[in-house]
């Protein structure tokens, strides 16, 4: 199975643009059993691949991860054990009453442990809902995040094990991510297992310097980087430069895009950019011919021949 | 004075607005960028950076010869970064939040305290058009999950420094709603939701909307790349869900592909014209002019 995750570094450079041609292409080159693609939004903490993919949920769960601190006020005896001993400072004084923070408590269960009165409770924390839904291009693993909430590496860990559920049980080939931005937690839990990274760069200051540091990240874990630079002409000298770059590092170059207002009308009209006439459709399709072979090849050489 | 400016959405355009705003911000500033796993700042108000500082957590290392191998730190531990086989305790340092339950439990006294590096605090000088000012950033070490921890010993250096001084902060803070940005936000007397006009950018919008409005901090909105042809319904659709919200809409940026290539060779926006200028100018002013007289706590 390939496990192909697009990530950026920086947001806004088009990844979930660029995912959403990726699954209308893969879709559309399946033929049968063993092909076809099960696409998964683990950009949870700001999703829009849905907003292209019009998904129809065929399955709802509460999204529960962890537990959270609250004190019994009544059973409180103010001895202020738990303030003593809470490090994320979740522990908040007000008069002689405490009180827990539920946007700093981690739900590290000490305070709860710990207390002499036994007047902390440490009930489940429920932090969103996640879908399992129908797309015209494929089965869609996602989901959406309470307001403020936190645990999304633990929201990203399970979208992957259902896509995987799903494409074992379909027969799918290909897993199709749409990652975060940034390099923590919800990025570590995306690149998890992946085959492939395909990153969307942008020829900016901002756009290099994050995708060398998701790159760090990517060759920390082995997970080869094909790159997309996206908006290549904002920059032309900068965007050789990143090509040059990528040459050096042994990395694919998928495809150079042009800064387009068709990424903002596809958008508007709910469509992947492939299914427009835009002139990108072309550099696209491209694109995923080679980032198909290159996940391709890698899953060959992880998979060990029995 | 904090000001935090953040989105939904990546790229929506806080660091533009926060580099220009420190560029020609009318009074001592403090230019603090809390994206810490992907920190741009600096990119754009080149600070000299002086000063670096490691950030660490306290992660429990055992003492195999006091340890009786009760198993007391593995029960408390959230995290899975203890475990036991028989009598044998390993600890997996990578795994810890930093929580300090076994250090609290432990009846033998056979945990020491070890460090595991988050990343590094950075904070320098940056001087601009007419402005200068200190800076402060944080960047997360490659291959760190947590991030929260380096974010408030951000804040907590950001709080010392602007103590001494007593300068306004502007602070560019993590994309999203989730554990990072919020922590951010907690501390802002406003913040500014830098909102794209475009369907993605509305829709994270009305998320850092959602949980923002909980911060209790004051909020407003800048519009970015407004005017883009063939979104005009784009642009109405975010002043009225403003307006709707008594939202104060400080100001309306325009697409401007000379701007947007400004950006791109590493400029400040505001320095792409005149008018750019001037915009930026209306901007700082319209939020000192909030911050001196009040405004709605959305």
């Amino acid at each position: 199975m390939r496990e192909i995750v697009v990530i950026s570094g920086k947001g806004g450079t088009g990844k979930t643009s660029v995912c959403a041609a990726l699954a209308h292409l893969a879709s559309a080159g399946s033929r049968g059993a063993g092909q076809g693609v099960v696409i998964c939004d683990l950009d949870v903490d700001a999703p829009d691949l849905h907003l292209l993919l019009a998904p129809v949920p065929r399955r709802r769960e509460a999204f529960i991860s962890g537990n959270e601190a609250v004190i019994d006020r009544e059973r409180c005896t103010r001895c202020g054990t738990c303030a003593g001993l809470c490090r994320f400072g979740a522990v908040r004084q007000e008069g002689d009453a405490f009180e827990i923070d539920p946007l700093r408590c981690e739900g590290c269960g000490v305070c709860f442990r710990l207390c002499p009165a036994g007047s902390i409770a440490f009930p489940e924390r429920e932090c969103g809902e996640w879908y399992i839904s129908d797309t015209r291009f494929g089965l869609m693993a996602h989901a959406l995040l309470n307001p403020g909430q936190e645990n999304s590496g633990r929201l990203v860990s399970l979208l992957k094990q259902q896509a995987r559920e799903l494409a074992r049980e379909n027969g799918a080939q290909t897993i199709l991510c749409d990652g975060s931005p940034g390099v923590g937690c919800p990025v570590i839990s995306s690149l998890s297992g992946a085959t492939l990274a395909v990153a969307v760069v942008e020829p900016t200051p901002s756009g290099v310097h994050d995708f060398e540091r998701v790159a760090a990240l990517c060759d920390h874990f082995r997970i080869p980087v094909a790159l997309i630079i996206n908006k290549a002409d904002l920059n032309p000298a900068e965007t050789a430069r990143i090509r040059a770059l990528a040459e050096e590092k042994g990395r694919t170059v998928a495809a150079e895009l042009p800064f387009s207002p068709d990424v903002m009308r596809a958008m508007i009209a709910g469509k992947a950019l492939t299914e427009t006439d835009s002139p990108l459709a072309g550099l696209l399709a491209g694109a995923w011919k080679t980032i198909d072979g290159l996940a391709a090849r890698a899953d060959s050489r992880k998979t060990p021949n029995l | 004075m904090r000001i935090v400016f953040a989105s939904g959405k990546g790229g929506a355009g806080k660091t533009s607005v926060t580099a220009s705003l420190a560029a020609l911000w009318p009074r001592p500033v403090i230019a603090a960028d809390c994206d810490v796993e992907a920190p741009n700042l600096h990119l754009f108000l080149a600070p000299d950076l002086a000063e670096q500082t490691a950030v660490t957590l306290d992660v429990p290392v055992l003492d195999a010869e006091k340890c009786t191998g009760c198993g007391s730190c593995k029960d408390i531990c959230q995290y899975r970064a203890i475990a036991r086989f028989g009598r044998k305790v390993l600890i997996f340092p990578d795994m810890c939040h930093g929580c300090g339950g076994c250090f609290a439990v432990c009846p033998e006294g056979a945990l020491d305290t070890g460090k595991r590096e988050l990343g590094v605090l950075e904070e320098g000088a940056f001087s601009a058009v007419g402005a200068r000012g200190r800076f402060l950033m944080g960047r997360t070490r490659i291959g760190e999950a947590m991030t929260p921890p380096l974010l408030r010993a951000l804040l907590a250096r950001l709080e010392t420094m602007t103590a001494e001084a007593g300068e306004d902060a502007l602070i560019d803070a993590p994309p999203g709603v989730s554990c990072p940005a919020m922590t951010v936000a907690g501390r802002a007397d406003t913040v500014v939701l830098v909102a794209e006009p475009t369907p993605f950018g509305i829709h994270d919008f009305t998320l850092a909307h959602a949980a923002f409005a909980r911060t209790g901090a004051r909020l407003a909105v800048v519009m970015n790349r407004s005017g883009m042809e063939g979104n005009e319904s784009g642009d109405a659709a975010l002043r009225a869900w403003c307006a709707e919200r008594r939202l104060p809409l400080l100001a309306e940026l325009p697409f401007d592909r000379a701007a947007a290539e400004r950006y791109a060779a590493g400029g400040l926006i505001a320095g792409t014209s005149p008018l750019w200028e001037e915009r930026f100018r209306a901007l700082a002013e319209a939020l000192l002019h909030r911050a001196e007289h009040g405004g709605r706590h959305a």
